[in-house]
Parts: structure tokens; C-alpha cells; sequence
């Protein structure tokens, strides 16, 4: 596979502080690709570095196949971005601010066909300004669209939404997968990720912490498990079968079990209370999600 | 269709300038600071002092304000309403969201500046022909050539000028105050709002450092009878391009696209 974007050893200095301790990242054509990473963790740096807006300070950067610091026309041809932060262009409807931005390309997209795919096909004619901020980011994807990009890349496309504005955003998103667009997503929301990602990769203090996909991201697939319950008056934790005494992490009115073979040790759990007839109605296993692999990571003193 | 990109420069500065005039003729505050505000000094200007007499000349205060505030016109489409636009535009990301684009930096400068000089040439001809008509300030024929070469150089450096000076506001609710707070001053010694005559010679010296005594003074000298065969006053449009090279020097080092407000 061609590597779309590809960083060795990517620092960015201010001062004496390195935004950016020296990062290596590789993604292919056709990927969506998550960068996680809790607010100053580098990631703004980061994507500015590659977007061409930012110098770097040390490292090799290559984003299909050019130095974005030496970014000329024609590579901007084939890069769109959506900002954190963009206003709508002010004065101009959704139809004509996108009019605008295809006049700035030589081989733009269809601006109906754009329209329709950002599902703004109700609001063409509505000034910019005025659109919900759901319906604006939409815009912004489809500006960031217009001129048919190989390779786009979204800043916190989904911050501030409100739970319905951000499934249709990811509607959106999945759909420049269909596209064969590369995405390279930043954002600080786990479960965005986790739906959209097919790898992610993790910074923290400057550094990749971790990368793997949604499902192996930091050893996530190989961690423990925990059972929890309540025990009726009168049950001790201690009266518990031996083999799962040895796993009790925590009591405090609650037991939490932690445990890496699950399956196993809940049906020896519900074999001891039916054989007892206690009944354990607040049962709940949990796998550690993403939030959980996330939060240990970005952590942990860099 | 073939877009502005592919058709080369010129249209690609035209199809910026189209988009520009449009949200600018959408935007009622910009209207109302460049179209409406000018008139209304016009009216205020000429209503209270319009009848006296000015001058070593001595000529009809009217027919001294009238050029005036045409000067304070064309700053109003150039300097003031861009300097408000470019600081928020900055500052909301709309610039930095263009500069993604394969647009040259040059051609958003040029399409902004375009419109600034079409509107600032609309704003002149209506203040002047609003001035011939309520108050009787004759301007000879010969001299339209000379009021439109002036109002297009004297657009160009405020626009430049106003590229500088947006360098130095943080933000869009700093951008109207810290304009009015530099231009309010050098209207009252430049000769726009009060004759600049009634100045003391030392605040005389001041104005005429600055741009805007020499836009106005060059638009009346277009209207003294017999003067100036073209009606173009060249030390005035020097002083008037040396502060564009200044305003581009100053833009060339410190213009930033991205937002001063910077996002982690």
C-alpha cells in the first residue's frame, strides 16, 4: 500500500517546550485514520505541520509524496481540510460559498452532487450564517470537498454537537470511506473514534503514546475484564468460591471482579449463588472500552 | 464549465472580487459604515457650516467639504470596512479555511482590494453627485478623469493600510474601536472635518504626514477653478504611495492567515 502521509521523527519546538517530541506516523490511501489526544497534547501541531500552515522544527514530512513546508497549488489540488474553528463565509449561501471555493480548484466536484452528499440539499439557498452548527459543519466538509481531494483532513469535526448532529456527521464522514477518500481525523471524543477509525493512534506531551486499531489500541483486546455485584446481607465476599476470592479487586458495598477470562469465571459465579439462592440482580461484566484504554494512556506522566 | 482557476489570474481575481462584493452588499453594517455614514456627515458638515466662508482662497465652505468627505468615503470602503472584515474573517477561520485551497494568497488581496476600489469609486461619484446637486459644488468635466486616477490610488493604499494595521488587533471586537480611534483624529486635523486652515501650523505639520490630508486635498484640488490642468496633485499621490509601500512592507512581515487566538 502507498503511504498518503508519512512523518519520521516530526518535533516542533516553541520556546523551550517541544509541542511536538518527535513523532513517526504512516497512513494509507484509503484510511481513517484517528488522532486522539487530550487538548495541548500536540495534535493542532500536528495536523498545521501537515496541513503546510506551520514550519517543524526537525523530522521528515511527506504528504502525497511532497513536503507540505514547500507546498505549491498543485498539492493543495489534491488536500482538504476542515478547520476546529471556521466561520461561514460571511454574506454568501450555501450554494454560493461553495461556488466560491470550486472556482478556486481546475477539477472541482459537482456542487449539486456535494450539496446532496452533505445532506444540505434543504438549505442551498439559505445564507451560510445562518445554518444550525450541525449544518455548518456540514458545510465546512463539503467545502472541504468541492475540489475533489485525495486526502482531507478533519479537526474535531463533531465538538460542541449535540448527540443527533453528530451521528449525521459521521454519516458523513463513513461516506468519504465510500469515496475512497485517506481521512485523517483529530479528535478528543472516544467513541467518534472508535466508530470511525481504522487505526488510531494516541498522543500524549508531545508523543505517540500508542496506535493500534479501535479493537487492539493499547493492548485493549488483552486487558482485563471486570464482573460486579452486590451480595444480600448477610453474604461476605469471603464465603465466595476459592477461585473467585482470588480475583476480588474491590468491595465497597459493590465486589468488582477483575478477570481475564470472563465467560468462565461469571458461570462459576452464577453456579455458586443459584446453588445458594441468591439472587445477584445488579450483575454487570464490562469490557474496558476505548475511554477506559485512553484514559490509562494519556495519563500516565509522559 | 471551466472554473476561474482554469481560466488564469485575471478571472480568478474577479470571481474572488464577485463573491466579496456580494457579502459585502449583504453585510448592513458595512453598508450603512461606507454608503450611509459619509452622506450623513456630508449632510451634518454642509448643514452647519455650509454656507460660511473658507480660506485664503476664499471659497464656500461646501465646496470644501464636499471633496472632504468624498477622502472620508473612500477610507470608509477601503480602510475602515476591511480592516473590520479581514480582523474577524482572521479570526473565525475563514481566512486560514481559503489558504487551504490552492487560491493564491494574491488573488484573496487582489479580489478584496478590487472590490474596495468599485465600491469606493461608487461611494466617490455619489457623494459628489449628491454634492452638485443639494449644494451647488460644481466639479469641471475635465477633472473626472484626475477625481477617479486619486480615489483609485488613495482605495489602494487604505486597503493596503488596512492589511498593515489589522497585523497589530488581536481580535473582531478590538478591529471598529482601534479603527475609529486612529481615524477620528486625523479627520479633525486632516482637514474633513474642520478646515484645516483653523489648525495651528505644528498640528498642520502632523496631518500632513499622514494619508489622509493628501487624499482629500488631492480630490480639492480637482474643484479650484483653473488649477492643476488634470486635476492630479502629484506630491499628493506620492505621499499617498509612500504610505502604500509602507502598509506593504509592513504586511509582507507581519500578515498571518491563521487566527491570533491560537487553538491548542
Amino acid at each position: 500500500m502507498e503511504a498518503v502521509v508519512s512523518v519520521h521523527g516530526l518535533r516542533k519546538r516553541y520556546g523551550q517546550v517541544d509541542a511536538v517530541a518527535g513523532i513517526d506516523l504512516e497512513i494509507e490511501r484509503g484510511e481513517i485514520f484517528a488522532f486522539l489526544g487530550p487538548n495541548g497534547a500536540g495534535k493542532t501541531t500536528t495536523v498545521e505541520i501537515l496541513e503546510g500552515f506551520r514550519s517543524r522544527t526537525a523530522g521528515e514530512v511527506s504528504v502525497l509524496g511532497v513536503d507540505p513546508a514547500k507546498a505549491d497549488g498543485a498539492w493543495r489540488d489534491r488536500v482538504g481540510a476542515v478547520l476546529q474553528e471556521s466561520n461561514a463565509e460571511p454574506g454568501l449561501t450555501v450554494r454560493e460559498s461553495l461556488q466560491l471555493y470550486s472556482g478556486y480548484y481546475r477539477e472541482p466536484r459537482d456542487i449539486d452532487e456535494t450539496i446532496e452528499l452533505v445532506g444540505l440539499r434543504e438549505k442551498a439557498e439559505t445564507l451560510a450564517p445562518q445554518l444550525s452548527g450541525g449544518q455548518r459543519r456540514r458545510l465546512d466538509v463539503a467545502l472541504a470537498l468541492i475540489g475533489d481531494p485525495e486526502l482531507i483532513f478533519l479537526d474535531e469535526p463533531t465538538t460542541g454537537f449535540d448527540p443527533s448532529a453528530r451521528r449525521t456527521a459521521w454519516h458523513v464522514i463513513e461516506g468519504l470511506r465510500q469515496l475512497g477518500k485517506t481521512v485523517f481525523l483529530t479528535t478528543h471524543y472516544m467513541d467518534e473514534a472508535e466508530e470511525l477509525a481504522d487505526r488510531i493512534a494516541v498522543i500524549a506531551g508531545g508523543r505517540i503514546v500508542a496506535e493500534g486499531t479501535p479493537g487492539t489500541l493499547g493492548g485493549r483486546n488483552s486487558m482485563a475484564s471486570t464482573i460486579r455485584f452486590t451480595l444480600p446481607q448477610g453474604t461476605g465476599s469471603d464465603e465466595l468460591p476459592p477461585e473467585l476470592r482470588a480475583l476480588v479487586a474491590g468491595e465497597d458495598g459493590r465486589v468488582t471482579l477483575t478477570t481475564q477470562t470472563p465467560l468462565v469465571h461469571v458461570g462459576a459465579l452464577a453456579e455458586w449463588a443459584l446453588a445458594r439462592g441468591i439472587d445477584l440482580p445488579d450483575l454487570d461484566v464490562r469490557r474496558p472500552t476505548l475511554e477506559d484504554v485512553y484514559l490509562e494512556l494519556t495519563e500516565k506522566p509522559a | 464549465m471551466t472554473t476561474a482557476a482554469a481560466r488564469g489570474p485575471v478571472a480568478l481575481v474577479l470571481h474572488q472580487a464577485r463573491f466579496d462584493l456580494r457579502g459585502f452588499l449583504r453585510n448592513r453594517q458595512a453598508r450603512f459604515f461606507t454608503l450611509a455614514l459619509p452622506l450623513l456627515f456630508m449632510v451634518i458638515f454642509n448643514g452647519v457650516f455650509g454656507d460660511k466662508v473658507v480660506g485664503p482662497g476664499p471659497m464656500k465652505a461646501s465646496a470644501y467639504y464636499v471633496p472632504g468627505i468624498a477622502a472620508l468615503g473612500v477610507i470608509a470602503a477601503s480602510l475602515v470596512n476591511l480592516v473590520i472584515s479581514i480582523t474577524a474573517q482572521r479570526e473565525g477561520g475563514i481566512l486560514k479555511r481559503r489558504r487551504v485551497t490552492p487560491v493564491p494568497a494574491w488573488v484573496l488581496v487582489g479580489g478584496r482590494a478590487l472590490t474596495a476600489i468599485g465600491v469606493s469609486l461608487v461611494v466617490v461619484a455619489g457623494l459628489l453627485a449628491f454634492g452638485r446637486v443639494v449644494y451647488g459644488v460644481k466639479l469641471p468635466t475635465s477633472a473626472l478623469p484626475g477625481i477617479a486616477f486619486t480615489a483609485i490610488v488613495g482605495s489602494l493604499t487604505f486597503c493596503v493600510l488596512a492589511y498593515a494595521l489589522s497585523t497589530v488587533i488581536e481580535n473582531e471586537d478590538a478591529a471598529q474601536p482601534t479603527v475609529m480611534a486612529i481615524m477620528l483624529p486625523l479627520y479633525f486635523i486632516s482637514g474633513i472635518f474642520i478646515p484645516n486652515i483653523n489648525l495651528p501650523t505644528w498640528l498642520g505639520h502632523v496631518a500632513s504626514v499622514f494619508p489622509v490630508e493628501h487624499l482629500a486635498s488631492g480630490f480639492r484640488h480637482s474643484y479650484v477653478p483653473g488649477a492643476h490642468g488634470v486635476g492630479i496633485v502629484w506630491s499628493d499621490i506620492g505621499v499617498l504611495l509612500i504610505w502604500a509601500a509602507i502598509g506593504v512592507a509592513v504586511a509582507l512581515r507581519r500578515f498571518s492567515w491563521l487566527p491570533k487566538a491560537a487553538t491548542g
